[in-house]
């Protein structure tokens, strides 16, 4: 799947900002300030949200402030639409 | 027991710490808005926050509604489906005028929800916020099996009115009592609109105040301050609670020996009675005045 750069999410606590553009396979690219107790957790559901997607070959950058799971999920999921184009609801 | 709705806390779509926090405060309803507090670039992105939100945070006892985008836009539908698949409580129409509006949500709902295989789950409720809206008020309101309540949306309101909002209100006067009287004769819950300015408590509580008294099951909020005002003002008194008390127990007393028409103090208890005696309890009981071990 053809991958143009995007952006979602923001800066502000609670959410995570994921920037994302072509790679080759999955590298995610962490800053967070709980990096060193949650930041293996938090790489593995933004690639399990790729994956879940049919993203297997995608750069990403992810700032993290202290978001859920299920933001984490949601942004990187509008991330990959704004980047694909394909939309993941009918 | 009928589900309390004293306050219906906005919370905006595109915030994920505000939807993460926004129970812990304790309203009544939850409403996540994918309408006027999301810009038309960011969407997208809300409606995933709010599906994903609704799909993991555990809101507990707290109902939870999404206000969708209106379907004549390129968002309403795929907010419904969104919000259908994340097993929403109930979607908030903005915007509603006519009844046949109401029947064309209804049947995207059901799209998805046959999907899903849960047809019937998802409620309806519908903002009235035009002059068009309360002229169709009752027929909006009895417009599908679904419709959980109406609410009223005075900026629009007052705007399509070409009147300013004043701070006693007169101008909303005959939409607030059309969407009472709306609700009541189908059988379903009314809110009133936001206040806004957080600064001015005293007339937040004011307009509380007149609303309960119009018969209002509560109040749209925008700011977890504004709840415990309104939950002071829906708290019964305690001479309202020692007298629902009193008739509870003598209609149980009076089912136990099978007779029919009982009287408290003097005065006759019929069905109207009893319905307001159950509210009063139900209220004390959700105010914390009393809890639900004493009625037993």
């Amino acid at each position: 799947m053809e991958l143009k750069n995007a952006v979602a999410g923001t800066l502000e606590s609670g959410d995570i900002m994921i920037q994302i553009g072509p790679g080759e396979g999955l590298r995610v690219e962490l800053q967070s300030s709980v990096e060193a107790q949650f930041g293996r957790q938090i790489k593995e559901v933004i690639e399990e949200t790729l994956k879940g997607l049919g993203i297997s070959d995608a750069y990403v950058k992810a700032t993290d402030k202290g978001a859920l799971d299920c933001t984490i999920r949601a942004r990187v999921t509008a991330a990959a639409v704004r980047s694909t184009g394909v939309d993941v609801w009918k | 027991m009928e589900r309390l709705r004293r306050t219906m806390m906005f919370v905006p779509g595109n915030n994920p710490g505000m939807m993460a926090d926004a129970h812990i405060y304790g309203p009544d309803s939850i409403m996540l808005d994918l309408e006027d507090s999301v810009t038309m670039a960011e969407k997208d992105a809300a409606r995933l926050l709010v599906h994903n939100a609704l799909k993991s945070i555990d809101y507990g006892d707290t109902e939870m509604v999404v206000r969708i985008n209106p379907l004549n836009t390129p968002y309403g539908r795929k907010d419904v489906e969104a919000v259908v698949k994340a097993g929403v409580d109930v979607i908030r129409m903005p915007k509603t005028e006519t009844a046949d509006e109401v029947r064309e949500l209804e049947a995207e709902i059901i799209k998805v929800e046959e999907e899903l295989g849960c047809v019937g789950r998802t409620q309806i409720m519908a903002a009235i916020e035009s002059a068009l809206g309360i002229v169709n008020a009752y027929e909006i309101a009895t417009a599908s099996k679904r419709m959980m309540g109406i609410a009223l949306g005075a900026e629009d309101y007052t705007a399509n009115l070409k009147t300013p909002r004043t701070p006693e209100g007169s101008e909303l006067l005959l939409a607030r009592e059309t969407i009472v009287v709306a609700a009541r004769a189908a059988g379903i819950a009314c809110f009133d609109t936001v206040y806004s300015n957080l600064e001015d408590m005293d007339t937040f509580r004011k307009e509380v105040e007149l609303i309960k008294n119009l018969g209002f099951d509560g109040k749209s909020i925008i700011n977890p301050r504004q709840i415990q005002v309104v939950n002071e003002v829906f708290a019964p008194k305690q001479k309202d609670i020692d007298k629902a008390l009193k008739i509870i127990a003598a209609i149980k007393e009076a089912r136990a020996k099978g007779s029919g028409v009982i009287a408290v103090n003097g005065k006759m208890v019929d069905r109207p009675v009893v319905l307001r005696a159950e509210r009063v309890i139900a209220l004390a009981v959700a105010s914390g005045i009393l809890n639900e071990e004493e009625l037993s």
